[in-house]
């Protein structure tokens, strides 16, 4: 027990501050920021399998998520049979197209030997096939976002239930990192820090201008939802009654009963959005648990020996007959896959897929400094340090405001300093990160639960 | 009293076991002194011990008479004392000629001057002087490395192994070059593989093992006793 | 005629605009190259920290407006520059001896260095918001243009105008004086040698009794009027948001790398490869393609490679290409 005391210590008080911002903001809030923190450690959980267990360092988290939030899109949303029949087709034909492509300079690069003209001719057939993309894309695209640009003007998805767009954000992510392992996990750390940073960002552009797929930053909006609808419930007879019961004491001492309807009927309006909300705690919650044991298992594994060996003395390893390229890949696409799932989870979580909003500093940065903070190369630091820099992320604001509204309050209302700050107050969490991490780097680097490795 | 003298040094790296202990070594200007022994024994470490690159747990340097135990290597380097590594020792992306003008830096005036003077000493590097060094072939590489060291008129020049991985030819090229060097009055420690060529050259030698003094003496001597021939010049 | 129409057209729409692109980017990237050379990290606080330079010329600007003070028909701007150097300089070397020498001292790993730039980078970009807010400011005053389309038709009797404005000719001028003025420091200079040494040899420069304190502090000089120029250049030219700041890093570090990291010449020849890729492969050609063939070839569609939508992608897939092919870079790594 004593050597998970610190685990349990940092967990609980996790835990009282959600409480406390429950019982001094709203339940609502509290279960928002949970949530978030949940879908945050999947995050961390991805990204410390490739910090952590192999040392790869992996900035490209923000594409990972967008394509699992893409994922959604494309999984969930009923077909648009409209836009199929306009342009399916041309579609279609540019993805043979590419496959096409693909196969011709695989058979290049394997049949004929490195020369000039086998250069040039690698050269010819993807600038050709650029080409011959665009013909034959353009017209279908054009076909598909003139059917009803308002509402849908793009080809929908397969109109499954969303939970299966989970798997297939980890497919996507995946397949993704598969590409860009191959091009880049040779490269040295920063270099591969860059290349990954960058190349998240061109998947984002795709996303953002290709409304053919999925509305680009004309956003898809009213997606569904693996738990039930607050209007719904707000008219079930068995929740008012849950409700009800629930609040009978407080019920009972209104006297008047339009009055006792009126409180009721808010009543059920909260616990409407908090059961929904608890609904995607709960499913989040058994994503992570499921995750951790696995993770965990997968640690103290021979496996997990292995990748340890190979992150600490890459030489060794190799010379030990580790194929460290392999592995390597492995994890990368291991590791993106379960970002992944986090993208499809948020989206899935928020029921809309907002292209424009993917942003490296939210969906990169801040998911490392919740590693780096939470411990790196421990799965039970790695998500304690999604709770904790999550919540500092979303409360840094209230908090600083409160402290700003506590120091200048001999101040004047209309000091022109006092409502500067004031104005400023959601820049403060740029600040607490800012700090936080420097501060954790500098004093405590391997995070705030080290990574423990005991020899059973 | 010797003018560059390593008395009863103990040294190691970090908190790990002593490398070397109770090792002295002492040179005089214009003397060739030659460090040999087999590998592990403390040759480098000694010589590092005396530039100050690592701390000493006991013993003492002095030059000219001074103690210099307590000072950095930089300070040591202002002092007169030259050190040219194995490996990594020119500054591969520069030219032969800011090669030796970095060699210089510490100097306040006569650089130019100086700079003749290694020209005068390495002929071949005045032709290649606008040349990046990383394309000079090995042989070259050293002298500029020794050029570099001697920019700064040392009073002692240290060499780690400088013929390490240079053909026969060039070695005994070098070692002439080393030769003189030692006739403008500078004393030379240097680190040698080559214990034959080397003690040919020197004046006197030390032979560690195990981090100890185990022979001395001169390198006419040196070459002769039986017992050193047999344990460290194959016969 | 049609001809030099066709020529002033691509000058317009391209060459210009991508050479004063060109010109913001080659500062950012070698200050990223110095950096990385000499400090041997990945700074990915860099464009926050060119924020933070122009954020004071910013500020300058406004108050110097407001008393009057002016350079007529040149930008406010340029008179703030030596001030907002200044302030940057203070605020690396404040940043440095707080965060970055520890590691020095303890020679940490480039990629903790790096996590450790993302932690100046949230904090910088804390400072600049709460200083002067998120929103989008200009401060470009003076004269807006030296050459102004309609005049260029006149003068030449030609169907298309070239505009050059003054913020494209001061981006051009200001950054090759300031580029030859630290090339010549870096290969002329004694102390500037020192520093190529440093970086080329780093034990072996201390063995030469080169200072590092000074070497460090020299590089954070250099870097802070290579940062706090590119970023009033690019600020004048476009407009001055910390948020799209923070987004140039990534063309930057692209320049930097396809330049070959390290090596500054590299870096700035890497500004501009990456500005005219973005810009030419994006550039719609029907007008320009219009004046060289004759009417009946005329093309219908805007003969665009790419919508401009994709201007960054382009910069990072050429980046990706010579990390595939070429990951030392065009002009191979490591020297500055």
């Amino acid at each position: 027990m004593r050597k998970y005391s610190n685990i349990i210590a940092a967990y609980s008080i996790m835990l009282v501050l959600i409480l406390l911002v429950g019982i001094f903001q709203s339940w609502s809030i509290a279960l928002t920021i949970l949530n978030y923190c949940l879908i945050s450690a999947v995050m961390t959980i991805g990204a410390n399998i490739q910090w952590g267990y192999a040392g790869l360092i992996n900035f490209g988290i923000m594409g990972y998520t967008a394509l699992g939030g893409l994922a959604v899109v494309l999984v969930s949303v009923d077909p648009v049979q409209q836009a199929w029949q306009a342009g399916g087709l041309n579609i279609l034909i540019c993805f043979w197209i590419i496959v096409v492509i693909v196969v011709l300079i695989r058979y290049l690069l394997k049949y004929f030997n490195k020369s000039k003209y086998r250069t040039y001719g690698i050269a010819f057939i993807i600038i050709g096939g650029i080409l011959l993309l665009r013909l034959t894309a353009s017209p279908g695209i054009e076909a598909i976002e003139a059917v009803d640009p308002a509402k849908t003007g793009f080809l929908g998805g397969m109109g499954l239930p969303v939970l299966f767009s989970w798997i297939g954000g980890a497919f996507l992510a995946g397949g993704l990192a598969f590409i860009v392992g191959k091009i880049a996990l040779g490269l040295r750390a920063d270099y591969l820090a860059i290349a990954t940073l960058l190349i998240a960002e061109i998947v984002v552009s795709i996303i953002k201008h290709e409304e053919w797929l999925a509305r680009g930053v004309k956003n898809v909006i009213g997606l569904k939802r693996p738990a039930p609808y607050e209007i719904d419930l707000q008219t079930s007879q068995w929740f008012i009654n849950l409700v009800e019961k629930f609040h009978s004491k407080k019920l009972s001492m209104i006297n008047s009963i339009t009055e006792r309807q009126d409180a009721l009927s808010q009543f059920v309006i909260d616990a409407s959005s908090v059961y929904v909300k608890l609904c995607f705690t709960g499913l989040f919650l058994s994503v992570v648990i499921v995750l951790l044991i696995v993770t965990q298992k997968a640690l103290y594994s021979p496996w997990g020996r292995k990748m340890r060996a190979i992150r600490d003395n890459e030489e060794a390893a190799s010379a030990m007959g580790k194929n460290i390229v392999k592995e390597h890949l492995f994890i990368f696409i291991l590791g993106s896959a379960i970002v992944g799932i986090a993208g499809a989870m948020m989206v899935t979580n928020d029921g809309l897929f907002t292209p424009g909003s993917y942003r490296p500093m939210r969906y990169t940065f801040v998911i490392w400094v919740m590693v780096i903070v939470g411990g790196t190369g421990n799965n039970f630091g790695a998500i304690l340090g999604g709770f904790v820099v999550w919540f500092l992320w979303v409360e840094a604001a209230p908090m600083a405001l409160f402290l700003i509204n506590f120091f200048t309050s001999h101040l004047p209302e209309t000091n022109l300093v006092r409502v500067h700050l004031i104005e400023s107050a959601p820049y403060f969490r740029f600040l607490v990160i800012g700090i936080g991490l420097l501060t954790i780097m500098r004093y405590r680097p391997k995070g705030i639960l080290p990574e423990k490795i005991e020899i059973k | 009293m010797a003018f560059f003298e390593g008395t009863q040094m103990t040294a190691g790296y970090g908190d790990g076991p002593d490398i070397i202990s109770s090792c002295s070594i002492s040179a005089n200007r214009g003397e060739i002194v030659a460090i040999l022994g087999p590998n592990g024994a403390g040759k480098s470490t000694a010589m590092k011990a005396m530039l100050g690159l690592l701390n000493l747990k006991s013993g003492s340097v002095t030059l000219d008479g001074e103690d210099i135990s307590k000072i950095s290597p930089q300070d040591r380097v202002k002092q007169g004392i030259s050190f040219v590594p194995q490996t990594r020792n020119v500054f591969a992306e520069l030219t032969v000629k800011e090669n030796l003008e970095i060699g210089g830096f510490l100097r306040e005036d006569g650089l130019d001057q100086m700079i003749e003077n290694i020209y005068n000493l390495f002929p071949i590097l005045s032709e290649k002087k606008s040349q990046i060094v990383g394309q000079l072939s090995g042989g070259q590489r050293q002298q500029v490395a020794l050029g570099r060291a001697l920019m700064s008129e040392p009073s002692v020049l240290m060499l780690d192994e400088p013929t390490a991985g240079v053909s026969p030819i060039v070695m005994d090229e070098l070692f002439e070059h080393i030769i003189k060097v030692k006739k403008t009055n500078v004393a030379i420690i240097m680190v040698e593989q080559n214990a034959k060529q080397a003690l040919s050259i020197s004046d006197r030698g030390y032979v560690l093992v195990t981090g100890q003094n185990k022979f001395e003496g001169s390198g006419e001597e040196l070459l002769n006793d039986p017992e050193v021939r047999r344990s460290f010049l194959g016969g | 005629m049609d001809f030099i129409n066709a020529i002033v057209v691509l000058t317009n729409f391209t060459i210009i605009p991508a050479l004063a692109y060109g010109s913001q980017l080659a500062l950012g990237a070698i200050f990223v190259t110095l950096i990385y050379a000499v400090l041997r990290f990945a700074n990915f606080a860099t464009g926050d920290m060119m924020s933070f330079g122009t954020m004071f010329a910013v500020l300058l600007t406004y108050y110097f407006q407001s008393i009057g003070l002016g350079l007529g028909f040149l930008p406010t701007a340029l008179l703030t520059i030596p001030f907002a150097i200044i302030m940057m300089i203070l605020y690396m070397l404040l940043i440095d001896k707080f965060v970055f020498s520890y590691y020095r001292i303890k020679k940490s790993p480039p990629v903790q260095f790096a996590m450790v730039s993302v932690g100046v980078m949230f904090v910088t970009q804390a400072i600049i918001r709460i200083i002067i807010g998120p929103s989008d400011r200009r401060f470009l005053d003076g004269e807006k243009f030296i050459l102004k389309a309609t005049e260029f038709k006149e003068m030449t009797g030609l169907n298309e105008g070239l505009t050059l404005k003054s913020t494209q000719a001061i981006t051009i001028v200001v950054t090759l004086i300031i580029v030859s003025i630290m090339f010549w420091f870096l290969n002329k200079t004694k102390t500037g040698t020192s520093m190529r040494a440093y970086s080329d040899n780093e034990d072996l420069a201390l063995l030469s009794g080169i200072d590092p304190k000074r070497v460090v502090l020299i590089t954070w000089v250099i870097a802070g009027v290579l940062a706090t120029v590119g970023g009033i250049l690019y600020g004048l030219d476009k407009s001055y948001r910390p948020f799209v700041y923070f987004n140039n890093m990534l063309p930057i570090f692209a320049a930097a790398i396809v330049g070959g990291i390290g090596n500054p010449f590299g870096a700035f020849l890497g500004g501009y490869v990456i500005a005219f890729a973005e810009i030419l492969i994006t550039y719609a050609y029907k007008r320009f393609i219009a004046y060289l063939v004759p009417e009946s070839m005329e093309p219908d569609s805007l003969m665009q490679l790419l919508s401009t939508d994709y201007k960054f992608a382009v910069s990072f897939s050429i980046l990706v290409i010579v990390l595939l092919i070429r990951p030392s870079g065009i002009f191979k790594g490591k020297t500055i």
